[in-house]
């Protein structure tokens, strides 16, 4: 028997090796220009390589969540080597450490959860990818980064430490970018990547310095460790004052970037321009949760920040139903999803807020299914329309794609919250949460219930405009339902949003403890927490009930009102946008929050940021550069001034002297020969004259 | 009728003298100098040349020949010199030759 549990490390490595494979083979693999109708014969070794690298994952990783559940302590950590390693320093509070992380993986409960979504989905959407991108051009290129990302998502959820967690967490926003630019001939798709890649940094910044701030204050960053050391009554006073909570804060606006929460959402909706699978793959089951499986990694640090919590809570209250306000009226079929998982991520962020990490998991665990079953839905209709995204030019598709239509049925009930579908349970878990909890109020719970209804009715209005009424189907369309290889994992993905809620049904409803696994698994990580919320568990259960009869309520009310909407008097939903004229269009331009923030970012600052290098420049650059020569120029004045009367006075002082001493010699010398002669003549006779008188 | 002395030969080897060396004093043309100079010169011969008699010693009338030789190669460099002077400046005026000054 093969020990799956020392062999975690593995579990990354094989997509890497299918990323590599097509880094260096997928070219000659898949040559360019064979696309479209005749596919070169060696695609195939694409198509089975791809997937088959994730269902290797899939297969190690359950084997080892399998014999992790066999062991008493079910944390299994495994450290290759030391990564990266530093010199000791003196803590804050005095204490030795050395900066070190490991190159290590940990398989616990939560990143057993993460690893099976991850590696399960991702092998379904790959699959379905062989029959989605089998017309497009890149198909190597295509899975290349699909493997890659799968890599990078495992090492994010199976790291040891904060560190090697930021390798995944910058490696899957590396893959994010490339994949919404895959068709990067289309200027949309490339900006779209653009913004992706930078709103992201800016969480990530945040996330970096977070970190940091926890190694200078605890000491480590490697999970065991820091939570040991939180969870040991680590006291505040030493860390300093509001130190822990803006370790907690830094690191929550870092999985706001990552998981699109206000304010940093607003890559995702534009994230739509990569192809539908990595919609399904990376905007909606595994990437976008990131956030969220590092603030439920992080619990021990957010239960003791309670302010911090409450800031999480309302940012996910807030982002759920302000993203599903906007989803009511978006025409793109995959807009409205896209607003959906941000509206879904909220809810996750709402139960984290309130302390119920095991729902927040388990919300983020039923809507990996139905979010990547809708998107593949959704991108099979795209496929039978051959393109298109506009609800406005669809309906009627329900006899056309039956199976597409059957399974986005149990997607769109699902995340709707009709009873015994995956979304109900975890979404009434967190409405209940919300208003139950010690950290929870009613408004969460009425802002999570509102939020209910909208999503209950902007998915029926989905269903509504593409699969019936009358067909607004172009003419020149033709429309058939997708090939098996796309049909299949939509089955395997209704097939999961169906059953997976029923692993954590209400205690209420009295089960028998295999349909409350759920909780019982991740127990041990969210130990502290459960401890703390069963204290307060004496809530009366006739309000339970109720309450859970209510969101029922709500959403049935939702479809309804949707159906009556836009399938049986189409006109009114119409006559009703004209009605809320003003609201409707606030809504359709999505709050304006891109026009506000290409106003005060990209605009502001950044054309302010070039006013003010250019001022930068113009002052201190062109200043240094005019005061060094204006100081050149001076000096050598100066030194002008010294030559002209120093050295030259002198030399000329020197000639001067010379010259009025050798005048009367010169008045001698006037070049006439017979001038000489006479003097000559003139010497002789003094001569002899001189002889002469003696 | 008084016979010539030797007297006579030095008061006239002593007014050529004199008048050779006025002349190279006073001329301006390069020309009547050099032949002024063959004057002084041959003053010296004739000295040279009395003496030679006065004390029946033949070694001036030796020396008279040289300072001939002498003299002669003395007016083809000076001559030369003259022409190279005249191709250059266009002169043959002493005085306006005084290049050699200070």
């Amino acid at each position: 028997m093969v020990n799956f549990l020392d062999l975690i490390w593995l579990i990354p490595l094989f997509p890497l090796a299918g990323a590599a494979l097509m880094l260096f083979l997928g070219r000659s693999l898949d040559p360019q220009g064979a696309r479209g109708h005749h596919p070169a014969p060696l695609r195939k070794v694409i198509s089975f390589l791809c997937p088959g690298t994730v269902l290797l994952s899939l297969i190690f990783s359950a084997g080892a969540v399998w014999q992790l559940a066999g062991l008493p302590e079910k944390t299994h950590q495994v450290i290759n080597f030391t990564w990266l390693a530093g010199l000791p320093f003196h803590l804050a509070d005095g204490r030795l450490a050395s900066f070190a992380a490991d190159w290590g993986f940990l398989l616990d409960p939560l990143s057993s959860v993460m690893i099976l979504v991850v590696s399960g989905v991702g092998f379904v959407i790959h699959v379905y990818s062989i029959g989605y991108m089998a017309h497009d051009g890149g198909y190597y290129r295509f899975f290349g980064y699909m493997n890659l990302f799968v890599f990078f998502m495992l090492m994010l959820v199976l790291a040891n430490n904060y560190a090697l967690l930021f390798v995944g967490w910058e490696g899957v926003g590396l893959c994010s970018y490339l994949l919404i630019g895959f068709y990067y001939q289309k200027k949309s798709a490339a900006d779209a990547g653009k913004k992706a890649f930078i709103v992201n940094r800016i969480g990530d910044a945040g996330f970096l310095i977070g970190m940091f701030l926890m190694f200078s204050v605890v000491g480590s960053v490697r999970f065991l460790d820091v939570n040991r050391v939180l969870a040991g009554g680590f006291p505040a006073e030493t860390a300093g004052f509001g130190v822990l909570s803006a370790m907690a804060l830094l690191m929550f606006v870092g999985a706001t970037g990552k998981s699109a929460q206000i304010p940093l959402y607003v890559w995702l909706p534009d994230a739509m321009e990569g192809p539908t699978p990595v919609s399904a793959l990376i905007h909606a089951a595994t990437m976008v949760t990131a956030g969220v499986y590092m603030v439920a990694r992080s619990n021990v640090l957010f239960r003791l920040t309670p302010e911090t919590s409450a800031i999480v809570a309302a940012i996910g209250a807030f982002t759920a139903i302000f993203a599903a306000s906007i989803a009511l009226v978006q025409n793109d079929i995959k807009r409205v999803l896209a607003y959906s998982t941000v509206s879904q991520l909220g809810y996750m962020f709402l139960a984290l807020g309130v302390g119920a990490y095991w729902v927040a998991i388990f919300h983020l665990f039923t809507h990996a299914f139905f979010k990547a079953l809708l998107f593949l839905g959704s991108g099979s209709v795209i496929h039978a329309l051959s393109g298109e995204q506009d609800m406005r030019f669809m309906g009627g598709l329900k006899d056309k794609i039956p199976i597409t239509h059957w399974t986005m049925v149990a997607g769109s009930l699902a995340i709707a919250g009709i009873p015994g579908l995956a979304g109900f349970f975890s979404k009434d878990e967190i409405l209940w949460q919300a208003y139950s909890s010690p950290s929870g109020s009613k408004a969460l719970y009425v802002i999570g219930l509102v939020t209910a209804g909208m999503t209950a009715f902007y998915m029926w209005r989905l269903m509504s405009l593409t699969f019936y009424g009358r067909s607004r189907v172009r003419p020149e369309v033709h429309v058939h339902e997708s090939p098996a290889v796309m049909t299949v994992p939509l089955i395997a993905l209704a097939a999961g949003s169906v059953l997976a809620g029923w692993i954590g049904t209400p205690r209420l409803w009295g089960l028998p403890e295999a349909f409350r696994s759920f909780e019982r698994w991740l127990e041990p990580v969210f130990a502290a927490a459960a401890a703390e919320a069963a204290g307060h568990g004496a809530h009366d259960a006739s309000v339970e009930w109720l309450l859970m009869g209510v969101s029922v309520l709500v959403a049935i009310l939702g479809i309804l009102v949707a159906r009556y909407l836009y399938q049986v008097r189409p006109e009114a939903a119409d006559s009703l946008a004209q009605a809320l004229q003003p609201v409707h269009r606030v809504l359709y331009n999505k709050w304006y929050v891109d026009e506000i923030y290409d106003f005060l970012f990209v605009n502001g600052l950044g054309k302010g940021g070039g006013r003010l290098a250019s001022a930068f420049d113009r002052i201190i650059v062109d200043g240094g550069v005019n005061g060094a020569g204006w100081f050149t120029r001076f000096t050598s004045r100066l030194s002008i001034w010294w030559d002209t009367w120093i050295i030259d006075g002198t030399v000329r002082l020197i000639s001067f002297t010379v010259k009025m001493c050798s005048y009367p010699a010169r008045i001698l010398q006037t070049g006439r020969v017979q001038a000489y002669a006479l003097f000559f003549v003139a010497g002789v006779l003094l001569f002899f004259g001189y002889y002469l008188v003696r | 009728m008084h016979p010539i002395t030797t007297a006579h030969y030095l008061w006239l080897s002593a007014a050529l003298l004199l008048i050779g060396t006025v002349g190279v004093l006073t001329r301006r043309n390069i020309v009547v100098i050099l032949m002024s100079i063959e004057l002084i010169l041959n003053a010296v011969n004739i000295n040279l040349i009395a003496f030679s008699h006065y004390l029946h010693n033949v070694n001036g009338q030796v020396f008279a020949i040289f300072v001939i030789t002498d003299a002669v190669a003395e007016a083809a460099v000076g001559l030369g010199i003259l022409i190279a002077l005249f191709r250059n400046k266009e002169t043959v005026l002493a005085d306006e030759v005084d290049l050699l000054k200070w």
